[in-house]
Parts: structure tokens; C-alpha cells; sequence
């Protein structure tokens, strides 16, 4: 992960000039759709389902998404939690004593604030009678704080939760190595000046080396770039198709000491000439996922509010979006790493009985461009799906011009631990703006994992 | 031929001109005249990128024989001769193999050192060409490139190859008793140094991918791909070419150099390497350490040594004259015949003869975690089996369990196995001290202490737990098989498997059949061993079985000769200088003294003078001491832990005194000495044969080299009286029979072939 980070700080000398051009793209795309909003009849009128609570969305927010090493690199993440907290207060003005619980994802973990959850939620002024707890799925981390909180109210132990998830990568916990550490416990054990000299004296030099966290897959021991790399030519995707495949809700932060952020600045488009000269980053020299077709280390955080339907009509809300059917996955980390989509997707669309047709907004992670699109090809793949996903046919094709309309991971930034609430509220903000009813999100995640979620609109 | 060449040009004018645009040609396609139907190499046309794909039909890996070398030779002579081709790739089409090697069947039809001599030149001459090659030629490496193939790999301007462990590079000639031929004794040293390039060729070793690009020998490497659109290794495949043959565009448009950075450490090995001084010095280390292990026995590495030497001091045109004559020389030497032999008997020894079992064995459950139950259980989890390892204690239990870790570490210390991997094959073996899930074994394999009573008191219990099918088999070293199932409900179901210590080393795997035992009980032992990665040799039941009923006339003449005054360090150092790889005093502390009294007592019993000699009298009383080798820390020698020099055990001197015989002196040379050692092990050998517990000679050199140290450099004990003349080891013989009497007595079958000269083991 780190190196993504060095990178895309060598390859991007300045942002601001294509962050203009990238505004283009997306307005192109969703123009059409405005144009002519998607009218078709679906396999199901809803999913509610009898006997069972709907939850909803009341609103989500999230501060800026930023280039690790800018404006947030000198606070702690419980800082943009509590950021992303206050901003959601501020939006939805719930009173505090009736949130129930808070949840938040976190990758990276700060060993000073290991229950990040907690930290903020009393930083961002909620009540202390708030019980809160930290959940940990790497990239799908948000997701899971999400469907936790969902599983909370559905099982009537809850009626108001807040998700959200949060990443801070300008700061990351390097330690001592295993050595110096075991000494510096030792040391702290020893009770006679003897016993203490007899310690130090077995001190040795690479006792300093620091340990950085984890770049790799712990069980197979490769970079998550090196996988996509691989998996990217397991495809058959080239470099020119992940080149080509680049291409809100935002609460503003006014960071202590410097002025206030209001928008994402990672955004990054360029020309393609301009990324065919960029030199692999992974597998040298002739890979090639580069700086350019990867996601980049990202700062940020979200948060969201999420009730019963019930509470939060009684409470006058007018609720974004359904929460309906989930599913996480999981496969082989070595080989199938980033394949997360392809097993998940089929897999709610059959749990929630719709069909590929009944999706109107398609909101995925893209980790890197590769794996984006090695995705789309097994999804569109007889073989794949016969040989390793124990189906009849194919997943089927995903209609592009329904695909993450309002930017992706790779262009927004991708901050590990909030992605997954960016992802849902972008499904539902797209929902509402650009007509619509059933919304899948879907994304990979470091172990091998995966999941899908569907949004349904909530109606007008 | 003539003829074929001229309709190639032809129609690769033709063909070349209308399909130049389209970017791919099959050449196999358009040139497919009949007369040009190529079975072992083919090329297409990838735009200016020739891609030579090398299959051998019928076969599951290539071999680089006759009609393989000229079809490649016309093949290139085409790309020679393209205006259109201005560069190469060469790759393999088999998943698993680039080239394994030549083929040694052309060498076994050799008769002179002369005719030997010329293959090794036809190969010279033919990757001399493709060394001088002005199109850069790209090998692209999938699987093993060994010996002849790796030969033909570093004769290529550029090698990339796939970053897996079915991708192993090396020379392994000197195995076979031979050298790389083919140029390689040149070549190797130039591309990775002559210390490694020795390293290489003197110790046969494979090197991995990885290792390979560390040294020089690869350019680069390519990850293998997972699943995609096809099969992993399909596309894999086609992946490694893609990247290859950029490199050869690459390399023909000069954007890429072959030429490699070299680190500071090569820098200076290289530059010291010019300093005469320093090459002699390496060269007489380097053959100080050969004759220290080889005591003179094997010709090769003394030969590869000097030819390496000639072409770095003398120049490319005499290293290679050197090269070829050495391999002809070589060619034709005993030990390269009996090395050959060896590898013949061992991929034999790697098939289930018995065809494939009704049943699979998934489920497998070992009784007993002693050294052998816990190594048995090492080489089947880490070959993906779920086993069961029983054992009557929790500490018993325990020990064997941290030995399976340990054994599974030691790999993961070693970089052959991540640390994951290990917790995955760690995580097939589950431990208990109950029969809880016996009702799901396949196969039961019991190495509990070698006590009868006890093994039935076992079978018993098993047969009372395990479903139908399970089949029983019993590790044990001397008991009859017969015995031990004579109480069993289902004997048809009750086999052998004498493994040999320690498990995970040694490479064979004795399996028992009783009259009883089906043929299908034996296919399902054979398939587990064979998948426990075991050379495997089937005999009969019988006392003492094969391996066992060899070495213990063998050991009862040892104990002859330390009661007749020679000291076990000397008849150690006669034992190892005649190859075999143990001393025989030192054999005997590392098999343990209790167990060799055990097997010396059972044998003694069943085969009488035969297997007399020594006195058991030695091995009782050092038993009684607790001298009982290096479990005890006490034998023949003292065992300490951490030491690795052993001393005398002075406490044996009052017992050897006691039971001192005097020597005949007409018998005692050192010579002598040694052939009364392998004679006895011999007869013992044939007489197996000929009572039919060996079912043919090449398993009984397997089984004797394999399991029991015999000196491969004689190639197994039928292979020795083959080279030695069967004359030669009767008379032998006949006069230590003079002076000892009937232990020496020579089998009728060794008699048999005496009389006829004609007449081999090995046709």
C-alpha cells in the first residue's frame, strides 16, 4: 500500500490542471441519462419483505477524500471521524441521545485510538451513553459497519445507528522491530540494575530497523498491485483498455491551522499519452499496472445514518434510500484476490431476485483499473463462470453507461476504511438524481473477500 | 530432404508475402505440404517474431533426441533465412517441461567412447549457432529446462522464465556419471561465474526461478497467472510468450540490451577471477572438496573440473575439444552405466504397476507417533493427505506432532515453503489418542513398536473401528507380514510398508504382500506411496523382506570384523571408501543396536548358519549397557548433543575384548575386508531374486541403493555383479567360504550366471 503511495506521488507533479479536465467526464456520461431517465419494468416491485423491518439511509456525508500527505497529514484519524460525525449531525440535526449504537470501519489501525468509533463519537460530542465499536474487513471495512448496524436494527436490538469508516494513510503505526520490542518489555520487567545492563548488553544494531505495516497479503505474501497485475493479465486486460478506463455528498473540514477543505483533491485524470509513459509499478518492467490505473493512498472519512423505517418517519425524516439484501464472499487470495465482484454480484442479484436488467446504478470499487476490468471480463465469461463459480452461464455483461457515473475509487481516492459508505451514498444519491430504483454496490477486498449490497430508492 | 527444404523456401515465399499484414502465421498451416509435417518443432510468425514451439509427441515432457535436433536445426535455418523474421522466441508447448533434458538412449547406443564423443559435438555445433545467432533468439522457460535443455536455454541471447516451483534449472549430468556435452561446461561458467557454475554442474542441483535470476542465468521472470479466461496454466503459458516475444522485438530493435547489471559482489568475484593465482587456488579447493566426497569413486566431477579448467586457461576451441572427449570418455565408463541404470530403475520404480486403486485413499490414520509414525505423517500432509497420527500417550503425541512442525519448518527456514503454507499442510494432521473418525479411514498405517503381540493387539483394535475397504498396513523392518495378519478378520486387506528413517529423506518405501493380500489392497499402498513422493519396490513377505534380510548378513560380517580387532573407525573409513554414503559401525548407531540385535536374533533364527559370522553375543551386551547407538547417546561412538565430532565410546573396548576372534590374516587385507562386507550383501540379494521375493533385479538395485546406502557408483548389487562379472564374485566367494565356511557359500542363480558368461541381470 505504501508503495502505491510513492508512486503517485512521483507520477503526479501537479493536480489542479486535469482536476478541471476530469469534470467533463462525468457530466457527459450522466447527461444522457438525464436526458432520458431509464423506464423498465422490473422482476420486483420492491424487496420488502414481509415480516421483516425495512431499513433505511437517512443521509450520509463524508469530508473530502485527499491525497495522503496534504492537508490532513498532521491529525490523528479520530480527527476525520469526528469530522465526518459532526457533519452528519449538522446534516440530519438527529438528536444525540437518540443514536442507539455507532459503528466505524478502519483498516490501518491507530494503536493510540484502537476503538476509533469511540474516540471520535465522544470528540464529535455524541452522548457517552453511546456504545460504540470498531469493525475491520479491510476495503470493505465501511460495508461491514454498515451491515452490522443493519443486522442490529433488523434483529430489534436497535432503531438508529451510525456507520461510517475512516482512513488516515499520512500516518501509519511503524514499530520497533520484534527484537526491540521484546527488549523494551524485558527491560521493563528487570528489577535489579544487573539484571537491566544484562539486557541492554544483548542490544544489537538491526534491533532498530522499524517494521512497516503490512504491504502484502499476509497469507500469500504479495502486494494487492502485484495480484492485480497478474490477475489483469490472467484477463487478457491490456495496458492501453486500463489506461482508458479512467477517467456528491461532501461536508466541508475546516482543519485546525489551515484553511478549510472542501473538495476532493486527488482527482487525476490525464491524457493517455501521458500514462502509456508511465513505467509499471509492480511487476517490472513489463507489467502493467502503473501509478496511473491504481488507486492512490487517500485520507478521509464518512459517516451515515441509518434507521428503522419506521423511527425514522416517526421522527419526520425523509429517508434517501432501502438498505436491502448483502452478501460478503470470499476466495482464493493468491490467484482470485480482487475477484470479489464477480463472486458477489450474482450472488445478492439471486438472494434479492432481481436480474442484471433491474439494476439501474452500478456503484463498484475500483482498486486499480486492471482489476476493474478483469472483473467485468469474468463476469462476461461462460468458462469462468462454469469453472469456477459453479454456475450454468455467465454472469452477463455490465452496461457501462450505468457504471460508477460520478467517479470511482480510482479517480475520488480510496481511503480504505470509509469507502464502502461513499459507495452507498453515492448509489442513492444517484438513485434520486438520475431516476431509478435498484442500485448494486459491489467491491473487493484484501484476504480474498468481497461484497454486494442492493440500495433501493426510497420513494418520492 | 533436400526436396523438403527446397518446397519450405518455396512456400514460405508464397506464404510470408499474402500473410504478412494478418500478423500471425501458423507455419505448421501454410508449408503443409505433406512433405513438411514437423512432430517435435514447429514455428509461427508472430509480425517480425519467429515463436518456436518445441512438443515432443507422445510424451509428457520434451527430450532433445535425433529427430527433435534436425527438425530445429531446418526450423532455424528457415528463420536464418526469413527476410521478414528479426527475432525469436523459443518456448515450450508442454505445460511443466521446457526441455528435460537429451535423450540417454542415444548415448546408450554408443559403443565407443568415439561415437559418444560425436553426439556431444553434433550438440556443440548446433547451439553454437544459435549462440552466434545475429536474430536475438528469447528462450522462454516454463517447467523444467534441464541438462540438455538448460544447455540450449544459455546458448539463447535472452532467457525469461515462469516464477514457479515446476520451474527448475540445472546440469545434472554429473547424476548420470556424465557432463553437460553440449557446450554447457563452457558456457556456464561465463554466464554465472565459475564458482556457481561448479556448483551447478558438480552437484547436479535444481535451481528455482527466482535463485536463477538472482544468479544471472534468467533475465527475467514471469509471475504465474491464476484463473482467467481459460486454465491457469494455458494462460500462463501464453502469457510468458506475449512477454517474450516483446522482448525479442525488444531486443531486435535494440531497445533492450541482454547484457546484465552486475552487482558489486559479482564485480568482484569476476575481476578476481582474472588474477591466474586465484583461478588455481579455486581450482585445487574445488577438487580437494570432490575427492573429499567422492574418495575417488566417481570419474565425472574430476573430469568437469578439468574441462572447465581447459576452456578458461586454453580458450573456447579447446574447452570444447575437451568437453566432447571427456563426454565420450565418460560415456563409457561403469559408473556412468551404473548411474543410468539407476535413474532407468528408478522412474520405473516411480509407476503403479498395479494400475490405479478402486478407492483413493483421502482419509489416512497413523498408529504410533514415534520417529517413523510422525515422519510418515510429514510426507503425506505436506502432499495434501488428511491424517490422523495416534498415538497412546500425550507426550508420545506431542513429540511427534513438534516433529511434523519442525520438519515442515526446517522447509519454510530454507525459503521452500512460506510460513503460511505450512500452517495450511500443518492444519491436514490431526492428533489424537482415540479411534474417534477410524470409520472414515481409507488407510490405516501402524508403526508402533516392533512387538508382535502388540501389532496384533493394534490390528485388533483397528479392525474393530475402520470401515470395509480401509486397508491395514504395518511399518515394521523385520516382522513377517503373514504373522502379523494371521489374526486379522480380513487379510486380503493387510499389506506392508517398510519405510525407511528418517522418513522425509529417504526415498524409499518397501511395500510387503502376503499371498493374502489382493492386488487391489497392493495398487492402493503403491498409489499413497507414490504420492508420498516414494521410489517403490513391491517383494515378497519373507523374513527380513528384502532390504532388511540384505543388510543383516552384511551387519553379522561387521561385527565379525570388530571382534577380529579392526576399530570401528577404520572399518567406518573402509565402508565409505568403497561408497557406501555410512560407515558401517556408524550405520549400525544410527539404526539403533537394540533394533539390530532384534533383527539379528529373528533373522538368525529363520536362515540359521547362513547368517552367522559374528557373534550376537557384541550386540546383547551392548544392549545390556544401554549402548544402544545414537538414541542413547552411546554406541559405537559417544553422541553429544551440538557436537558434531564423535569419539570413540571407550566403555566398548572391555566388550570387544572379551569377544575378541583372531583375524585370518589370508582374509583380512582392507580389500578383503570390504568384499567380505558386499559379497555377503550380494549373495543375499540374488538369493531373493532367486526365491522369487523380488520380483525383478532392477527393484533389487533400487531397493539396495535407495534404502540401504549400497555405493550407486556400482549401481545396485545386480548391476555390480553385472559390470564386476559374476565369475569374479563367486570366486570371491568360494574363498572367504574356505576360511569361514558356509555364510560365504554363493546362491545357485550367482553360480548360474558364473557359468554362463552370457547371461546378465541386464540384458
Amino acid at each position: 500500500m505504501t508503495s502505491i503511495l510513492t508512486y503517485t506521488f512521483k507520477s503526479l507533479p501537479s493536480t489542479s490542471k486535469w482536476a478541471l479536465r476530469f469534470s467533463l467526464r462525468p457530466l457527459s456520461c450522466s447527461s444522457q441519462l438525464w436526458a432520458a431517465p431509464a423506464v423498465q419494468t422490473k422482476s420486483k416491485k420492491t424487496l420488502a419483505k414481509p415480516n421483516i423491518r425495512n431499513i433505511v439511509v437517512v443521509d450520509g456525508v463524508r469530508i473530502p477524500f485527499l491525497l495522503s500527505g496534504t492537508s490532513y497529514k498532521d491529525l490523528m484519524p479520530h480527527d476525520l471521524a469526528r469530522a465526518a460525525l459532526s457533519g452528519l449531525l449538522h446534516r440530519t440535526n438527529v438528536p444525540k441521545e437518540v443514536v442507539d449504537y455507532i459503528i466505524f470501519g478502519t483498516v490501518v489501525q491507530e494503536v493510540k485510538t484502537s476503538n476509533v468509533a469511540r474516540e471520535a463519537a465522544l470528540g464529535a460530542g455524541f452522548s457517552d451513553k453511546t456504545p460504540a465499536h470498531t469493525v475491520t474487513m479491510a476495503c470493505i471495512s465501511a460495508n461491514q459497519a454498515m451491515t452490522t448496524g443493519v443486522g442490529l436494527i433488523a434483529s430489534g436490538q436497535c432503531d438508529v445507528i451510525v456507520a461510517g469508516g475512516v482512513e488516515l494513510m499520512s500516518d501509519v503505526p511503524i514499530r520497533h522491530s520484534r527484537k526491540m520490542r521484546k527488549m523494551m518489555l524485558d527491560l521493563n520487567k528487570a528489577k535489579t540494575l544487573g539484571q537491566r545492563l544484562s539486557l541492554i548488553s544483548k542490544f544489537r544494531l538491526n534491533f532498530l530497523s522499524p517494521e512497516l505495516p503490512a504491504v502484502a497479503e499476509f497469507s500469500t505474501n504479495e502486494t494487492m498491485g502485484h495480484s492485480a497485475d497478474r490477475l489483469a493479465a490472467a484477463f487478457a486486460v491490456s495496458r492501453l483498455e486500463q489506461d482508458e478506463g479512467l477517467l456528491s455528498d461532501v461536508v466541508p473540514f475546516k482543519v485546525p491551522g489551515k484553511d478549510t477543505v472542501t473538495k476532493d483533491n486527488g482527482i487525476r485524470p490525464s491524457s493517455l499519452e501521458q500514462m502509456a509513459k508511465l513505467k509499471p509499478a509492480f511487476i517490472k518492467p513489463y507489467g502493467t499496472v502503473t501509478a496511473a490505473n491504481s488507486s492512490f493512498l487517500t485520507d478521509g472519512a464518512s459517516a451515515m445514518l441509518i434507521m428503522a423505517e419506521e423511527k425514522a418517519l416517526a421522527m419526520g425524516y425523509k429517508p434517501k434510500a432501502y438498505l436491502r439484501d448483502f452478501v460478503y464472499v470470499s476466495q482464493d487470495p493468491k490467484d482470485q484476490l480482487l475477484l470479489g465482484p464477480t463472486y458477489a454480484t450474482p450472488k445478492v442479484l439471486e438472494k434479492a431476485g432481481l436480474t442484471m436488467n433491474d439494476i439501474d446504478v452500478f456503484e463498484f470499487h475500483e482498486a486499480f483499473s486492471g482489476q476493474i476490468l478483469a472483473n467485468f471480463k469474468a463476469m462476461d465469461s461462460d468458462w469462468f463462470a462454469q469453472n469456477y463459480m459453479g454456475r450454468k452461464t455467465k454472469v452477463g455483461s455490465l452496461p457501462l453507461e450505468k457504471f460508477n457515473n460520478w467517479g470511482g475509487s480510482l479517480s475520488l481516492g480510496h481511503p480504505f476504511g470509509a469507502t464502502g459508505c461513499r459507495l452507498v451514498m453515492a448509489a442513492a444519491n444517484r438513485l434520486r438524481k438520475e431516476g431509478g430504483q435498484y442500485s448494486l454496490v459491489a467491491a473487493c477486498a484484501a484476504g480474498g473477500q468481497g461484497h454486494a449490497m442492493i440500495v433501493e430508492a426510497y420513494p418520492k | 530432404m533436400v526436396a523438403s527444404r527446397a518446397i519450405g523456401s518455396l512456400s514460405r515465399f508464397s506464404g510470408l508475402r499474402i500473410l504478412r499484414s494478418r500478423g500471425y502465421i501458423c507455419r505448421n498451416f501454410t508449408g503443409s505440404s505433406a512433405l513438411l509435417t514437423r512432430t517435435h518443432v514447429n514455428y509461427g510468425v508472430k509480425g517480425d517474431v519467429a515463436v518456436i514451439r518445441i512438443n515432443s509427441p507422445n510424451s509428457k515432457v520434451n527430450t532433445l533426441n535425433k529427430e527433435l535436433q534436425s527438425e530445429f536445426i531446418e526450423v532455424m535455418n528457415e528463420i536464418w533465412a526469413s527476410d521478414q523474421i528479426r527475432s525469436a522466441v523459443l518456448i515450450s508447448s508442454k505445460p511443466g517441461c521446457f526441455v528435460a533434458g537429451a535423450d540417454i538412449n542415444m548415448l546408450a547406443a554408443c559403443k565407443t567412447p568415439q561415437e559418444a564423443a560425436q553426439v556431444s559435438q553434433e550438440g556443440q555445433k548446433m547451439f553454437e549457432k544459435l549462440e552466434k545467432s545475429t536474430k536475438p533468439i528469447v528462450a522462454a522457460i516454463s517447467g523444467s529446462c534441464l541438462g540438455g535443455g538448460l544447455e540450449l536455454a544459455i546458448s539463447c541471447q535472452y532467457r525469461i522464465a515462469i516464477k514457479d516451483r515446476k520451474t527448475v534449472l540445472g546440469v545434472p549430468e554429473v547424476l548420470l556419471g556424465i557432463l553437460p556435452g553440449a557446450g554447457g561446461t563452457q558456457r556456464l561458467p561465463k554466464m554465472v561465474g565459475v564458482p556457481a557454475a561448479f556448483d551447478m554442474m558438480l552437484t547436479g542441483r535444481s535451481i528455482r526461478a527466482d535463485r536463477a535470476k538472482k544468479m544471472g542465468l534468467v533475465d527475467q521472470l514471469v509471475e504465474p497467472l491464476g484463473p482467467g479466461l481459460k486454465p491457469p496454466e494455458e494462460r500462463t503459458i501464453e502469457y510468458l510468450e506475449e512477454v517474450a516475444v516483446s522482448f525479442a522485438k525488444g531486443l531486435a530493435d535494440k531497445k533492450i540490451s541482454s547484457k546484465r547489471n552486475k552487482g558489486l559482489m559479482e564485480k568482484l568475484t569476476s575481476y578476481a577471477m582474472t588474477i591466474p593465482f586465484v583461478r588455481q587456488q579455486i581450482y585445487k579447493k574445488v577438487e580437494e572438496q570432490v575427492q573429499k566426497q567422492t574418495k575417488g569413486l566417481y570419474p565425472a566431477p574430476l573430469k568437469i573440473i578439468d574441462v572447465v579448467k581447459t576452456g578458461i586457461e586454453q580458450g573456447n576451441d579447446a574447452g570444447y575439444l575437451a568437453e566432447s572427449q571427456k563426454f565420450g570418455e565418460l560415456a563409457m565408463t561403469k559408473e556412468s552405466k551404473a548411474l543410468m541404470g539407476l535413474y532407468h530403475g528408478q522412474v520405473l520404480c516411480k509407476k503403479n504397476k498395479f494400475g490405479a486403486p478402486q478407492k483413493e485413499v483421502k482419509q489416512l490414520a497413523i498408529l504410533g507417533a514415534g520417529l517413523m509414525g510422525a515422519g510418515i505423517a510429514q510426507v503425506s500432509v505436506d502432499k495434501g493427505l488428511n491424517t490422523i497420527l495416534k498415538d497412546a500417550t500425550l507426550a508420545g503425541l506431542g513429540r511427534g506432532q513438534q516433529q511434523v512442525f519442525k520438519g515442515l519448518n526446517d522447509k519454510v527456514k530454507k525459503k521452500a515453503l512460506t510460513s503460511f503454507e505450512r500452517d495450511s499442510i500443518f492444519s491436514n494432521l490431526t492428533g489424537q489418542l482415540d479411534y474417534q473418525n477410524f470409520e472414515k479411514a481409507d488407510m490405516v498405517i501402524e508403526a508402533v513398536f516392533e512387538d508382535l503381540s502388540l501389532k496384533h493387539k493394534v490390528l485388533k483394535e483397528v479392525e474393530a473401528v475402520i470401515p470395509d475397504h480401509c486397508v491395514f498396513a504395518s511399518n515394521t523392518s523385520a516382522l513377517p507380514i503373514n504373522e502379523i495378519a494371521a489374526v486379522s478378520k480380513r487379510p486380503e486387506k493387510v499389506i506392508g510398508m517398510h519405510y525407511f528413517s528418517p522418513v522425509d529423506k529417504m526415498q524409499l518405501l518397501e511395500i510387503i504382500t502376503t499371498q493374502k493380500t489382493s492386488k487391489d489392497t497392493t495398487a492402493s499402498a503403491v498409489a499413497v506411496g507414490l504420492k508420498q513422493g516414494k521410489v517403490i519396490v513391491v517383494v515378497k513377505d519373507g523374513p527380513g523382506f528384502y532390504t532388511t534380510r540384505c543388510l543383516a548378513p552384511m551387519m553379522s560380517e561387521v561385527i565379525r570384523i570388530l571382534q577380529e580387532g579392526v576399530g570401528p573407525k577404520k572399518l567406518d573409513s573402509l565402508t565409505t571408501s568403497f561408497g557406501f554414503p555410512v560407515g558401517a559401525a556408524t550405520l549400525a548407531d544410527e539404526v539403533g543396536v537394540d533394533v539390530a540385535k532384534h533383527v539379528a536374533e529373528d533373522l538368525g533364527k529363520a536362515f540359521g548358519e547362513r547368517f552367522g559370522g559374528g557373534s550376537l553375543e557384541l550386540l546383547q551386551q551392548m544392549v545390556a549397557k544401554g549402548f544402544l547407538g545414537r538414541k542413547s547417546g552411546k554406541g559405537f561412538y559417544i553422541y553429544q548433543e551440538g557436537s558434531k565430532d564423535k569419539n570413540l565410546n571407550s566403555d566398548m573396548d572391555s566388550i570387544l575384548a572379551g569377544l575378541k576372534l583372531p583375524a585370518r590374516p589370508e582374509v583380512s587385507s582392507d580389500e578383503d575386508i570390504q568384499y567380505r562386507l558386499v559379497t555377503r550383501f550380494v549373495n543375499e540379494a540374488v538369493m531373493c531374486l532367486q526365491e522369487g521375493i523380488l520380483a525383478t533385479p532392477a527393484e533389487g538395485d533400487i531397493g539396495a541403493v535407495f534404502g540401504l546406502g549400497f555405493p550407486p557408483c556400482l549401481g545396485g548389487p545386480f548391476r555390480f555383479v553385472d559390470l564386476y562379472g559374476a565369475q569374479k564374485v563367486v570366486d570371491r566367494l568360494r574363498k572367504y567360504e574356505a576360511a569361514y565356511g558356509k555364510q560365504f557359500t554363493p546362491c545357485q542363480l550367482l553360480i548360474d550366471h558364473a557359468n554362463s558368461p552370457g547371461k546378465k541381470f541386464y540384458p
